[in-house]
Order: structure tokens, then C-alpha cells, then sequence
């Protein structure tokens, strides 16, 4: 006889308001088919950061590549670029780093005149969306809110391997490649080449010096990364900077002409 | 791996299971994660939970990508995009960034 005859009343199953009761706890064994998206509390998380840049009106890079490939350098240069494009913006750039140990990275790039924050991740070898959302309070507090930027880089954690899997609520991800690294490496780190909206070939001064042959390193990233745009940069003279900034949204007014 | 042990735990609550006796997870070949940590990482962080003695099953999911040239499917052999037909890359990717809590075997 069910329950409900009986006058007990089930409880009632609240996952997907199919009206039904919950089966019967103790039933064994059963099979739980869920399909649920792993990394739920993430995407959560990222989706709410999302909101809040955009709120502020900010774009925001997720920085992508191998450990030495030239992130520092790069922003360094970046930050020289970019002048403030509005009144209301009091720094074009800040930037939230990521590494296991050592603030090594932000006191350079505070040297250069941009708020940083390092965000020491002891064991973890990549970002999570819950780590930006604190280091954006802890900027605010250190005076730097959100809406005073036009630009929020995060340098992830120096790795082509887990960061990709986590979305920080970034508007556009980038991955660099350095030409010292070879034109192969993109073709051995798939999945993360796969995530890039832009693909940066960085210290393109030194290509020549390293034999590095740059349409094969192109055809290697349109493999894995048929969606993304590539541009060639050299953080040291500054060629392709300019294309760069484009690529980021970032473009500054051309001189009429 | 910290999300599968909160997500599995979670969905073992709600259904008020005893034991997990099997996880399956639903991982694309592109999502960016190494199986073989995954399963390294399954018996560290299962530990003194009620998931302790689980298996842990991968169904991996191959890359798969549509060549609108050629109207077709194919795979993305090692996640590269270029058509095995006609050699063109396709921008269409259409499996293997899964990342999943498939099922689970609760007692």
C-alpha cells in the first residue's frame, strides 16, 4: 500500500520538480544517474564575478602559459601603454597574480606603477573563481575598486594544464607562448590552447636567435585553437603591442587621418 | 577533484545514501584534466568519507569536431581541428570539453 494511503505524507523529491517522492532512503544498491556539471560551485562563482566586472564596466584577462613565458614582462609593457582613457579611470590597469609562493611578480609590477596583488596558492596549480572574488575585496580595500579600472589582468598559476578547466569570469582568456618555448608546444597542451580566445606569441625579438619559425607556430595554435586570435608580440620594443591592445578590446583613438 | 568528493557528497545526502560504492565521471579529452591525477587524487581526498571505498569510473569523451565543407563530423585526433577528409579546420567543436558527475552507485 503507498504511504500516501496510509496517511504518511512522502517526502517529496525538491531536485527537479518532477512532483514525485523521494525514493525510499536504505534501498540498496542504487543507481544515481545525475549528468550534473562538475565544478558547479566554480561556475557559480565565476558567473557572479562575471556580473560584477561587468557592473564596473571592466574587461578582464585570464592569463594563461608555462611558468617564464613572459606574463610579468608583458604587463609591465602593457601598463606603459595604456593611459587612462577616461576621468573617471584612475588606473587603466591592475593586476591580480597567481603563484604557489613568493610576491615576487607583484612587487615588479607595483615598480611599475601598477596595483598588484599576489595571491599565493601554497599547493593549488591553478586559479579558482572563489580566489579572484576575495582578492577583489582585498583590492578595494587597498583603494583600488573595480570601477576605477579599465583593465583587471589575472596572471595565473605557471601552467598549461589545470587552470584551463576553471572559469574566473574573465571576459576573454589569453595564453601565451613564448618563442623560446618552441612551435610545438601548443600541439602538447591542447585542451588549453582549445580555452584561448587570443594566443600571444611573446619575445618575438628573440625568434630569429631561437630559429623559431613563426607560420608553423601560427598553423600549430589554429590546430588547437581554431577560434582564437593570434598576434605576435615583443614586450622588450614593443612591436605588435598596439594589435594586441585591439585584440583586448583595448584599442585606443586612431589619428584621424 | 575537491569539486567531485563536495558534489558527490551533496547528491549522496540529498538521497540520503550510507556509502558510495562508484563514482562515474564524464571527462572530455579537451576539458583540460588529467585522468591519471584524478584518479590519483580520488583516494586522497575520499578519505574518511562516506565515498572512502568507491570506484572511480572515467568515461572519457573524445573530441569531436563538424567540417561544414564537407558536411561531416569527424575526431579531433590529440584536439586538433583539421578536417581528415579535407583539411580544412574547423571553429565547430562539438564534444570533449565535458566535465561531469555522470552517475553514482549509493547503498
Amino acid at each position: 500500500m503507498p504511504l500516501s494511503c496510509l496517511g504518511v505524507d512522502p517526502a517529496m523529491c525538491v531536485d527537479c520538480n518532477c512532483g514525485q517522492p523521494v525514493p525510499a532512503a536504505n534501498e540498496s544498491p542504487r543507481h544515481l544517474e545525475l549528468g550534473q556539471r562538475l565544478l558547479l560551485h566554480n561556475d557559480a562563482q565565476a558567473a557572479a564575478n562575471r556580473e560584477h566586472f561587468a557592473a564596473a564596466g571592466v574587461r578582464v584577462i585570464n592569463l594563461l602559459s608555462s611558468p617564464g613565458s613572459g606574463k610579468t614582462a608583458l604587463l609591465e609593457r602593457l601598463a606603459r601603454e595604456l593611459a587612462p582613457s577616461s576621468a573617471a579611470v584612475r588606473h587603466p590597469m591592475a593586476v591580480i597574480v597567481g603563484d604557489l609562493a613568493t610576491d615576487n611578480d607583484a612587487r615588479r609590477l607595483r615598480a611599475a606603477g601598477v596595483p598588484a596583488l599576489q595571491i599565493t596558492t601554497g599547493q593549488a596549480c591553478h586559479l579558482e573563481a572563489a580566489m579572484v572574488h576575495r582578492a577583489l575585496h582585498e583590492l578595494d580595500h587597498l583603494g583600488h575598486p573595480l570601477a576605477g579600472l579599465e583593465l583587471l589582468v589575472i596572471e595565473n598559476v605557471g601552467n598549461l594544464v589545470c587552470p584551463a578547466a576553471f572559469d574566473l569570469g574573465e571576459s576573454q582568456r589569453v595564453v601565451l607562448l613564448s618563442v623560446t618555448e618552441g612551435e610545438d608546444k601548443p600541439l602538447k597542451y591542447p585542451a588549453t590552447f582549445h580555452s584561448a580566445d587570443v594566443v600571444v606569441i611573446s619575445k618575438s625579438d628573440l625568434a630569429e636567435a631561437c630559429g623559431f619559425d613563426a607560420p608553423q607556430a601560427r598553423r600549430h595554435v589554429a590546430l588547437v585553437a581554431p577560434k582564437a586570435r593570434i598576434v605576435e608580440v615583443s614586450a622588450r620594443t614593443g612591436a605588435g603591442i598596439a594589435t594586441l591592445l585591439a585584440a583586448l578590446g583595448l584599442e585606443r583613438v586612431p589619428v584621424a587621418g | 577533484m575537491d569539486a567531485v568528493r563536495q558534489q558527490a557528497l551533496e547528491q549522496a545526502a540529498l538521497h540520503g545514501a550510507r556509502r558510495i560504492s562508484a563514482i562515474t565521471l564524464r571527462v572530455g579529452s579537451l576539458a583540460g584534466v588529467e585522468i591519471e591525477a584524478l584518479r590519483l587524487a580520488h583516494t586522497v581526498v575520499m578519505a574518511d568519507t562516506i565515498a572512502a571505498d568507491s570506484r572511480l569510473v572515467i568515461e572519457v569523451v573524445s573530441a569531436e569536431c563538424f567540417c561544414a565543407a564537407c558536411g561531416q563530423p569527424f575526431p579531433a585526433r590529440d584536439g586538433c581541428c583539421d578536417c581528415p577528409r579535407c583539411g580544412r579546420i574547423s571553429r565547430e567543436l562539438l564534444r570533449g570539453k565535458e566535465l561531469q558527475l555522470a552517475s553514482l552507485e549509493l547503498d
